[in-house]
């Protein structure tokens, strides 16, 4: 028996969420002692699986190459991951919008429950995951033969991409089943880090007023700490920037080491994605505005002043 | 074409949620219940699609307690043309819930069935993809658009994605889930909240629909999480950064 972790990747690159996923898988394998298998299914997605096979503690990477692979259609790849769940005894997948999309239908499937959003492993059968936009946590036992598991990253610090030297398996591809097609993708090109990677965040909420504001203020501020830029609701709501950028409840969740909320009132559907951070700063006009209550540094000032201040004295 | 849209009772997006002293669960006594935001969304696109002339017919469904009965008066006041209340008073999870609903959609034959992506309460994001699953459809997760094309039998769905957005053409009959922008809700207005009070609404038992709903997981407790120590306000710019650098160290 083994525990699986779909592999998260755009046919070229192992995301790192994956290995967050492996670092679960791992804390699980401390009482069942057998082997960690990845799965990564895409089209020519051969430099995937050598990243896949050099990660800590994976013994085999098991590869399934097929075009109907390459746009992670969740109907295909759950059809591939159930032909695989034999000899499984937990299959995981980080909690992103792939792991999110495919992994309940894999649950389904196999007429199990799905764990979502796991934050801390008790045992091979115990688990936390926050309910209620993390206002609560819940401990939840599964009496599934097989346990479904989603990963919320920020839960588990990523294992090392190096260091391990797994087998590399190729399968035969399930059939495509002709349901979903991808029509276009619009993904945001940016220089920046990764949002759900990224050690320092700027974040930008209404009080950004713009647009024009969120990038001509916030910008120069990023770049001068090398950060990730993200947003609350409101501004992606306001069309100040794209739904990627949000952080939140139903957003992005993330725990960097700094987050900088700028603008940003503090919803409680905001702070569900961002309260794990080491290190919060909030910069806002409004005194009793929620977000001081989680800050570790408060500013009370106008952000169009205290911003370009800052970036002057960074 | 019909349309279904499962509706789950979930307590209000406002209210603070307090965790009950024995840890048990969250205290729902007295709280104010809601309709879940993402199924409102999911009850005006599809009516949108009705007023569109696309659908023919918008059901709501909900699964649960018999208080269940309000989300789905509160559905049909936003329009929607009948209800279907499966009642139990077992705690459902996700993967019940989805076999609930099959069994619903075998009586109904939908076109499409549109959930909301994720309910505020136990933020499982689950049950449309089970749904799908089961009853072997194509699924488009976290819409941000819907465009039927009912004579070419498919759907298009721009979905939000980590990465920014895609979308994906799906044969129909299909499963969609809402995101938080696809659109903007109407209010009910008070004659269709007193019409509603006249629309049909059939109550199943969920042993009539051969489905067994006992609960896979089992909560061992629900805790706080661990509370965030206050922080400090600083005076200006200079001491903001002088208490990054210097004494939360997160910059050079």
């Amino acid at each position: 028996m083994s525990i699986l972790v779909i592999a998260e990747h755009d046919n070229l690159t192992l995301k790192v969420a994956t290995r967050n996923a492996i670092a679960a898988a791992a804390k699980i394998n401390i009482t069942l002692a057998t082997e960690i298998h990845v799965l990564v299914a895409g089209v020519a997605c051969g430099d995937v699986a050598q990243q896949a096979a050099a990660v800590a503690g994976v013994a085999k990477v098991i590869v399934a190459d097929a075009a109907h692979y390459g746009d992670q259609t969740a109907e295909n790849l759950a059809a591939l991951i159930i032909a695989q769940a034999g000899g499984h005894t937990h299959i995981l997948a980080a909690a992103t919008s792939n792991g999110k999309n495919t992994l309940p239908r894999v649950a389904a499937l196999l007429d199990v429950a799905q764990i979502s959003d796991i934050i801390t492993v008790l045992d091979a059968d115990t688990f936390v995951r926050p309910i209620y936009a993390g206002n609560a946590l819940a401990t939840v036992k599964s009496a599934d033969s097989v346990k479904v598991i989603t990963v919320r990253t920020t839960g588990f610090d990523a294992v090392e991409a190096s260091g391990g030297h797994a087998i590399i398996e190729n399968i035969q591809a399930s059939a495509d089943l002709g349901q979903a097609k991808l029509v276009s993708r619009e993904l945001t090109k940016s220089a920046r880090p990764e949002l759900a990677a990224a050690k320092i965040i700027v974040s930008g909420g209404r009080g950004m007023g713009s647009g024009e504001n969120y990038h001509t203020v916030l910008e120069p501020l990023a770049d001068k700490l090398g950060a990730a830029m993200g947003a609350s609701r409101a501004a992606v709501d306001a069309g100040f920037v794209s739904n990627d950028y949000q952080v939140g409840q139903t957003g992005k969740i993330v725990a960097p080491q700094l987050y900088i909320a700028i603008g940003i009132s503090g919803a409680i559907q905001h702070l569900a994605g961002m309260k794990d951070s080491k290190v919060i700063v909030a910069i806002n006009k409004d005194p009793d505005a929620p977000i001081f209550q989680v800050a570790d540094y408060g500013l009370v000032a106008d952000l169009f002043q205290a911003v370009p201040e800052l970036v002057a004295a960074l | 074409m019909k349309i279904l849209v499962p509706v789950k009772r979930v307590i209000d997006y406002n209210i603070k949620v307090r965790v009950k002293a024995d840890n048990t669960g969250v205290d729902l006594a007295n709280v104010k219940m809601a309709m879940n935001p993402f199924d409102e969304i999911a009850i005006e696109e599809a009516l949108r699609l009705k007023e569109a002339g696309v659908a023919s017919e918008v059901v709501a469904i909900s699964c649960g307690v018999t208080a269940c009965q309000e989300t789905l008066r509160t559905a049909m006041a936003l329009g929607a043309d009948r209800g279907i209340l499966v009642e139990t008073d077992v705690e459902l999870q996700p993967l019940a819930v989805a076999k609930l609903l099959k069994a619903i959609a075998f009586n109904e034959s939908p076109q499409l069935i549109i959930l909301g992506k994720q309910a505020i309460d136990d933020d499982a994001n689950q049950t449309g993809q089970m749904l799908a699953a089961l009853m072997g459809w194509p699924q488009a997760t976290f819409a941000s658009k819907v465009v039927v094309d009912a004579a070419a039998g498919s759907v298009t769905v721009t979905r939000e994605v980590d990465g920014g957005s895609e979308t994906l053409v799906l044969t129909l009959p299909a499963i969609v889930t809402t995101d938080l922008r696809l659109n903007e809700p109407r209010y009910a207005t008070l004659p269709n909240i007193m019409k509603a009070k006249k629309k049909p609404l059939d109550v199943f038992k969920p042993e009539a629909l051969g489905v067994d709903v006992t609960p896979r997981l089992t909560t061992l407790k629900v805790t706080d999480p661990a509370p965030r120590s206050a922080g400090v306000k600083v005076a200006n710019v200079a001491e903001l950064i002088h208490k990054l650098k210097n004494e939360a160290k997160v910059i050079a």
